[in-house]
This record gives structure tokens, sequence and C-alpha cells, in this order.
């Protein structure tokens, strides 16, 4: 496909690392130069230089034969003039825009077509749904689901003294008592495709599938902790917390802000009557203990800066706190961050790039591409869902009988409304969904026939 | 440095000679040539036995490649390339010194057409046809071929590749892929090459001729298959191969703008207006300085005209020994030299885009003297150029300045008439061929010591393929680990 990344910042370069790489024609509008000459030398993308919102600079980077614009610049104005010039330019063209201020959501969202968009890219809001996500199954390090919600993969990291410890798989389905599939581990860095008689060890970060209803029983069948969560306390007083205090709000959970700007807190204490709005300096010891882990189940660190978050969250989990998450904004580390404790993390860019390039594949659907595609364990691992259709091979064939390509593991079958973990003598027929896992990066699964060997 | 990656990509780049090789060999085996087939079965041996044992020891190559990598990479397939691609030369014992055989093909590869070899109709058809041949495959560039072949997996830098082949100050894709880029590039130059051929056999040129001349033409090379280069075909034919000669030395970029329909920034570009402004300027001056040396007028334009687009497109052949006319005339040639054709083209030279940046960034610097708070950009086509690339171009200039005196210093030892030497540094840095006086349209290199020879095959690399990559092959710094 045809595609115009408008904007080459931090969520631009990374979309335009993961669609070249798989093989669209891109091209990147931004204007500084010095930037574009580094995403030039770097990949096989065609650059404009200058203001992507003007009608000639569009036309220079060909608007008028591309299928997709994706305008994420740091200013929102900017990138919904871009979709709406591109748009009427071109009426074809699909069009994401990032718009992150909360007072244009509702007006957005009704003006959707009046402004050309196809679709609304808000990281902050999207981080704000991931959280929320994960506060409601303290425990699980991240959860992606698939399969309508029915399937979804989590990650669990083996602490030490955990059941976990020195299980082989296929003594699993006795400890766990439900059906779970283990489809890639974590350890030291690098992914593993296990096979049943790969041992579980400490320190292990092990991705789950499992169906949704079973996760309780997952948790509890593991002793892991499954209170439920009733005080939160959010460091950093940003956008992120703005809308996951709504959010939390609204499910009767107890919020607290630590915020550092006075003029910030009166704001937050406008929008949020229900919240605890606390002004002070998080790198503070005594506030530390007195606001921050005092009574709190769960510790979200938010803000601007990844260094304090990384620092507050250690502190937090060497505390003892339940649950701790992360916001990490450069996720350029990532090594060196995982080697650290610091509960589930969340990087708002990943999120945005894995939604945007869903709906990339989504448009190519046409041609038997992907529904959906997460990438897990740290992108080293993709969980793919493909619908099967009258091309696809070995339909109807005991999985036992089917060879699949080394690395590549079938985790879920959704038929209709019922959805399985499947086994040797589990079958897929034509309009069922699948998620697949794959562990070799270095050939891209396309087309559901990819997997069979 | 990523040795193993560069094995797997020299391997990837003999792969290619090795197949174009094979046609060469045919016309051989159909001409009866038994010692042109020998030479290149077994230089079609040596490729196999050197593309095995770089596929072995290349074996599960780490895939980091970096700008230092690509740039070397350049200058050693180059090398490689012409090293092994002199061999049939050598072992047909057609040309039966190395060094001599070694000049010929980097001749060759480098558009330059220049030659050592006495008498070419003494040659045998199938080695005739690798001469020219070469100059069809290194005008486009070879790793502009395996890039539109293999694609270069994606990575960036294969803009590195593109810029050390296609020159010019400031390369730039057509379309966002690399692999369909450089697939375009070679469509272009395969249809006008295969247009060219036509338009000979039209004037009765035999088929071998007009496949050789074409092919010269197109790589703006330069080697005649007739002692007299082009002199004694029909003036039709000298006409046509005028015509292509310079269409060849547009950039062609241009050509790919014209597909897509957009006329007008081909005709408002200004370097092509600059390019057929300096033609057209240097055929009316020559003509009015040459009246009376041909019997008429006809004669005098088809000749100047001849010269003027084989020497500004750096192709080299001639219908006429230049070096008998006036004093003026030739030093129009010699400026006609160090401009060379259009960037994007597959001619050589300083280039018109870069000596366009260079009068109007001299322009800026006046001015700037004049009125030091004086803020300007320095515009091309409207657009402002950025400083980057002036820069660039600046060191450009003079690295080209420093190696021209360098080169014509080392070989001054052998003892030529200064208006020789200076005008064979030209001719072969400039990728041109023929120069002046001892190395005129009718003489050749032959007379040169090894030492020189060498030397100014180093030069015509440099030249083709933009100094840089030839100059950081031979720099300490490249092959210090840290």
């Amino acid at each position: 496909m045809n595609i115009i990344i408008a904007g080459d910042g931090k969520i631009g370069s990374m979309l335009t690392r993961q669609l070249s790489s798989e093989g669209h024609d891109i091209t990147v509008i931004d204007s500084n130069s010095k930037v574009l000459d580094a995403t030039v030398e770097r990949f096989d993308v065609i650059a404009v230089h200058g203001n992507c919102a003007s009608m000639d600079v569009l036309l220079q980077a060909g608007v008028k034969d591309a299928d997709l614009l994706i305008a994420a610049t740091s200013e929102d104005e900017v990138n919904l003039l871009c979709c709406t010039t591109a748009h009427a330019l071109n009426p074809k063209l699909h069009t994401i825009g990032r718009i992150r201020n909360p007072e244009y959501t509702e007006q957005i969202y009704k003006m959707r077509n009046v402004f050309g968009l196809s679709m609304v890219i808000n990281p902050e809001n999207q981080t704000a749904v991931e959280i929320d996500r994960l506060l409601k199954y303290p425990g699980f390090l991240r959860r992606d689901t698939f399969a309508k919600g029915s399937t979804e993969i989590v990650e669990l990291q083996v602490k030490p003294g955990s059941k976990l410890c020195n299980v082989r798989l296929m003594d699993l389905r006795s400890i766990v008592n439900c059906q779970v599939l283990v489809c890639a581990v974590l350890r030291e860095g690098n992914a593993i495709a296990p096979k049943g008689d790969f041992v579980l060890r400490e320190g292990d970060r092990v991705f789950f599938t499992a169906l949704s209803q079973n996760l309780t029983t997952l948790l509890k069948n593991l002793d892991i902790l499954t209170r439920r969560v009733r005080h939160v306390t959010i460091c950093g007083g940003g956008r992120i917390s703005y809308y996951l205090a709504g959010r939390l709000k609204k499910s009767g959970i107890s919020v607290r802000i630590i915020e550092k700007n006075y003029n910030r807190c009166r704001e937050l204490c406008e929008l949020l009557p229900d919240a605890d709005i606390i002004h002070g300096d998080i790198s503070d010891q005594d506030l530390l203990e007195s606001d921050i882990l005092a009574g709190s189940d769960a510790v979200v660190t938010m803000t601007g800066m990844d260094e304090m978050n990384i620092i507050v969250s250690m502190y937090a989990v060497s505390k003892g706190v339940n649950q701790v998450i992360t916001k990490i904004s450069h996720s350029g580390n990532r090594n060196l961050i995982n080697s650290m404790s610091l509960g589930s993390l969340v990087c708002p860019r990943d999120l945005v790039c894995n939604n945007i390039v869903r709906y990339v594949r989504a448009m190519e659907n046409q041609t038997g591409a992907a529904i959906s595609v997460h990438a897990i364990a740290d992108g080293q691992v993709e969980a793919l869902e493909f619908l099967v259709d009258e091309h696809t091979r070995n339909v109807g064939k005991p999985l036992k009988e089917i060879k699949l390509k080394p690395d590549v593991l079938l985790v879920g079958i959704a038929h209709g409304a019922s959805t399985e973990i499947p086994n040797g003598n589990s079958v897929f027929q034509q309009g069922d969904t699948v998620v697949i896992v794959d562990t070799n990066k270095r050939e891209i699964i396309r087309q559901l026939n990819d997997i069979f060997a | 440095m990523n040795f193993k990656m560069m094995g797997r990509f020299l391997a990837q780049i003999l792969s290619i000679e090795g197949i174009f090789l094979i046609p060469a060999l045919i016309i051989s085996l159909y001409c009866g040539e038994a010692m042109a087939v020998q030479g290149f079965l077994w230089t079609l041996a040596v490729i196999l036995v050197l593309v095995l044992f770089l596929g072995i020891i290349s074996r599960g190559a780490p895939s980091a490649f970096y700008a230092k990598e690509g740039l070397v990479c350049v200058g050693a397939s180059w090398i490689v390339l012409s090293a092994v691609g002199c061999l049939p030369f050598w072992i047909s014992r057609e040309i039966p010194s190395y060094v001599d055989a070694f000049f010929e093909i980097v001749s060759g590869f480098t558009t330059t057409g220049a030659s050592i070899v006495p008498s070419v109709e003494d040659l045998s058809k199938g080695i005739l046809y690798w001469r020219s041949f070469s100059h069809w495959l290194g005008g486009m560039g070879v790793l502009v071929f395996l890039l539109a072949f293999t694609g270069g997996k994606g990575q960036g830098f294969t803009m590195h590749l593109l810029r050390a082949e296609s020159p010019g100050p400031s390369v730039g894709k057509l379309v966002p892929k690399m692999r369909t880029t450089a697939a375009i590039l070679y469509i272009i130059y395969v249809v006008m090459t295969i247009l060219n051929v036509v338009f000979l056999l039209l004037g009765d040129m035999p088929l071998f001729d007009a496949v050789c001349t074409a092919l010269g033409t197109a790589g703006t090379g330069g080697f005649g298959i007739k002692n007299d280069s082009m002199a004694s075909y029909s003036p039709y034919l000298q006409n046509v191969t005028t015509v292509f000669m310079i269409l060849f030395g547009v950039n062609f970029s241009c050509y790919y703008l014209l597909l897509i329909r957009q006329w007008k920034s081909v005709i408002t570009d200004e370097e092509v207006r600059t390019y057929f402004g300096i033609i057209l300027g240097s055929i009316l001056l020559i003509i009015w300085n040459t009246r009376g040396l041909y019997g008429t007028l006809e004669e005098t334009i088809r000749h100047t005209a001849f010269q003027v687009g084989s020497i500004i497109t750096t192709t080299g052949y001639a219908t006429v020994d230049f070096d008998l006319w006036p004093s003026f005339s030739k030093t129009i040639l010699l400026c006609l030299m160090v401009v060379g054709a259009c960037a994007g083209s597959t001619g050589g030279g300083l280039k018109i885009a870069r000596l366009l940046l260079l009068l109007k960034s001299a322009r800026r610097n006046i001015r700037r003297m004049l009125n030091p708070r004086r803020i300007e950009v320095v515009r091309n086509n409207g657009a402002a150029v950025n400083e980057q690339v002036l820069d660039n171009t600046n060191a450009y200039l003079s690295a080209y300045v420093v190696i021209i005196f360098l080169v014509f210093l080392i070989i001054s030892l052998d003892g030529f008439s200064v208006g020789t030497n200076f005008s064979a540094v030209l001719c072969t840095f400039n990728n041109i061929g023929p120069g002046l006086e001892a190395v005129g349209p009718t003489c050749n290199f032959s007379q040169f010591s090894d030492l020189s020879k060498l030397v100014l095959s180093w030069a015509m690399l440099a030249g083709r393929l933009e100094i840089f990559p030839m100059l950081i092959l031979f720099s300490r710094s490249t092959w210090k680990s840290h």
C-alpha cells in the first residue's frame, strides 16, 4: 500500500520502521530536514520536506495515489487540517489522525465525516484504557485480547517461590486446572517457543493463552492474589492520569493523584471532583511514604520523566505494593528496563503503533491478511488473528496431522460464539478465526497459509 | 566492519558479472574465436570459484550493515569487478599485459572509453562486445542493477549504494522503494538503448556494430569498434549517435517525470536548460571558430555537434581528429570535459547541477562580502538548497581539484608534454576517453608506463564513483576497528 506518514517524531518513526519492514511504500513528511535525512538513511522510504497540512506538500508527497495517511505531528490542529485537506484531495484516502486534546474528543467523534477522518488516535486515552484493563486483574503484567474479547494472551512473571517454579509444561494442566497454553517464554531477554518438556524457571516471563472467563481461575490456582484493587495512587497529573481517573471512578475505585504543578492541581480538582489531588514532588521521601505507598493497592507512575517513574516504581515494588504500573515513553532501552522489577510496563507509543498497524493490516484484509496483530514479549513475538476462508489449506484436519512451521503455534480457535484452546484433536472450519503465535521474527506471516510448513 | 556481509555482497556482484559474460561467450562461440572462448570460459571458472569461496566464508553473516560498509562495498566491488572483468582480455592474449587489460576494462566500466589497444579492428568480436557491454553495465551502475533485482532487503543503507553510483550533488529516490526506483531507472535505460539500436539499424548499420555502438552511447562510454571511431559511418548514423549521446546525458529522473506526465517540471528544470544552453552555445562558438575547415556548412555543423555532444556527455566517440582544430575550439572542449553531463545521467565530469550550485553559492558569498548581515539561501528550481548539500559540493570540488593535480604530477614522470598529461588526466578522471595531443582521438594510452596506467585507472574509478568511495577505501580510519 501507499502510505503517507506526516510527522516524523516518536510515533512516526516507529510506524515507519514497522510499516516499511512489512513492504509498504512509505512517504514521510516532516518540517525538520535533519530528522528526515536520518530517516531516509535508516529506512527504505522517500521523504518530503515541508508542512504536512499544506496542499502543495501533500500533492508533492503523492496524496492522489496514496491509500492511507497517518497524521502524527505534535499539534492536534495540524493533524486535523492535514487529514481534512488530504481527504478533500483524494476522497478514497483513509486517514488516521492523532488528536490528544480532551476538549476536542466529542466534536471530533461527532464530526468525523466533516473532517474526513477514518480513525482517531489518542495515545493518552488508549494508555488509560490499557492501564484500566491491567488493574482489573492485578497479577498480570499485560493482557492482549483476541477473537472479540473471548481469548486473551496474558503475561505472568515467575516469582521466587511461585507454584510455577520448575514445572514442566506438560504438567501445567494439573496445577492450573483450566484450559491454558503457554505460547511463549521470555528468558534472559530471549523469546522461546516452548515444547512440552520445557521447564519454567524463576524470573521467566510466561505468556499464557487462556479463555477470558478462565482468567480468575488461572490466578486463583496459581495462588496469585486476586483481591480487587480499591485504592490507586497515580503519580503525575498529565492527560493519561486524567483519563485514567475518570475510568477508575466509574468502577468505584478511589483515586489519589500527586502532581507537583500547583495550577495543574487546581485544574484537576475542577475536572475530577471525586479524586484526591495532592500537591507535591514525588521525589520527596516523606511524601512517598505518607501519601503514595500508604494505603494503596496499586501505584501507577505517569510523570513525564521515565527516570522518575522507574525510581518510584522500583521503590513501590520493593515495599510490596500489590500492583505497580510504569509508563515508559522511550522504549529504546528495553533490555535494561526489563532487567529491573518495575511491575507492568506501559508504553503509549507502542500501544498506538500496534493499533495503527492493526488498522493497516485490516485494510489489507481483502487479501487474507491478519485481522489483528499484537506484538508481545518486547516485540520479539507476534500474535496474529486470522479468518479461515475458502483459500485456507488443511481445513477440517485435526491439528496433530498438520505440520506447522517451526516457531509457530496455533493457540486459539473461535467457532462463532464458542472459543477453545486447541489440542491435537481440534480442527478449524471455514468461518472460524484462529490465533497464532510466531516467535520467528525473520519471516513475516502475511496469510494464514504461511504458517503451514 | 562486517566483512562477512561484504563477502556475500561481492559474491552477488560477481554472479551478475558472470551472467553478463555469457552473451559475450556465445558471440565468440558463434564466430569461432577459439582464444576468446577460452578467455571467457576461464573467467567464468574463476568467478564460480570466487563466488563459492565467498559464499562459504560469508555463511551466517550478521546483518548489521551501515554507511561505512556500504561505501567500502561500493569501492571494493568496482575494483573486484574490474580485476575479474579484464581476465578475458588477458587470458585470450588479445591484450597481453594484465595492467593493460585492467586499464582497458576500468575504462570500460567507468564509461571512460580510453583505450590502450592500438588497432581495435584486430580484436575478436566477443572481446569487442564485452568491451562495449562493460560501458552499458557501468553506465547505470552494477549496484543499481543489483538493487533492482534483490532490493537490498529494504534496509536504509541502500541509499549509500544508489548515492555512490548515480552521480550528482543530491541523489533522491523516484518512488518510496529502492527496488522500484532501481527497476524504473533500468527500464528507461533498456528502452532507450533498444530505440538507439533500432535507429542505427534503420541507417543500414550492421547488427553487431549497431549493438556495440548503442551500448557505448547509452553508457556514455566511447569504445569504438573501428580504428577511426565513428568517422567512417554515414552522416545519418553520426547524427543519430549525436542525438542519443545528448539524450543519455540528461538526468534520468527527467524521463521518469515525462512518463508520469509532469512536463512542466522537466521543461523548467534549471539543470536541463543549462545543459542544452551550454551545448548550443559551444556548438555555435566552435562553428564560428572552425569556419572554412570543412567543405560545407552541413559538415561543419555535423562534426561540431558530434564532438560537443560526445565531450560534454563524456562519451568520447569522434568523427574527426579534433586535435587539429584551432586552439580556442580545443579549449572549449577541454572546459566541457570538466563540466560534464547532468546529475543522475550516465555521463561523468563535475556535473552541471554541481556547477550551478557552486556558481550560485559563490555569488551569494560575494554579496555577503558587500553586506555582511545579508541572509540568503541558494535556490535550485525555486526550492532552497540544504546547506549540507552546499558543504558537500564544496568538499567535492576541493577533492576534485586536488586529485587532478596529484594524478597530473604522477603521470608527468613519464615525460610527455604538459598538454598531453593534463588532457590525459582530465579525460580519464572525467570519464571521457580521448584527450588532446599524444592521447588525442587518433592516438591511445598504450605509451604510458604501468604506474601511470594504474594511477589513471584509479582516477577513472574515482571519477565514476564520485571520488569519496575510492578515497575511503584508501583511508586508514576505515580499516581501524576503533
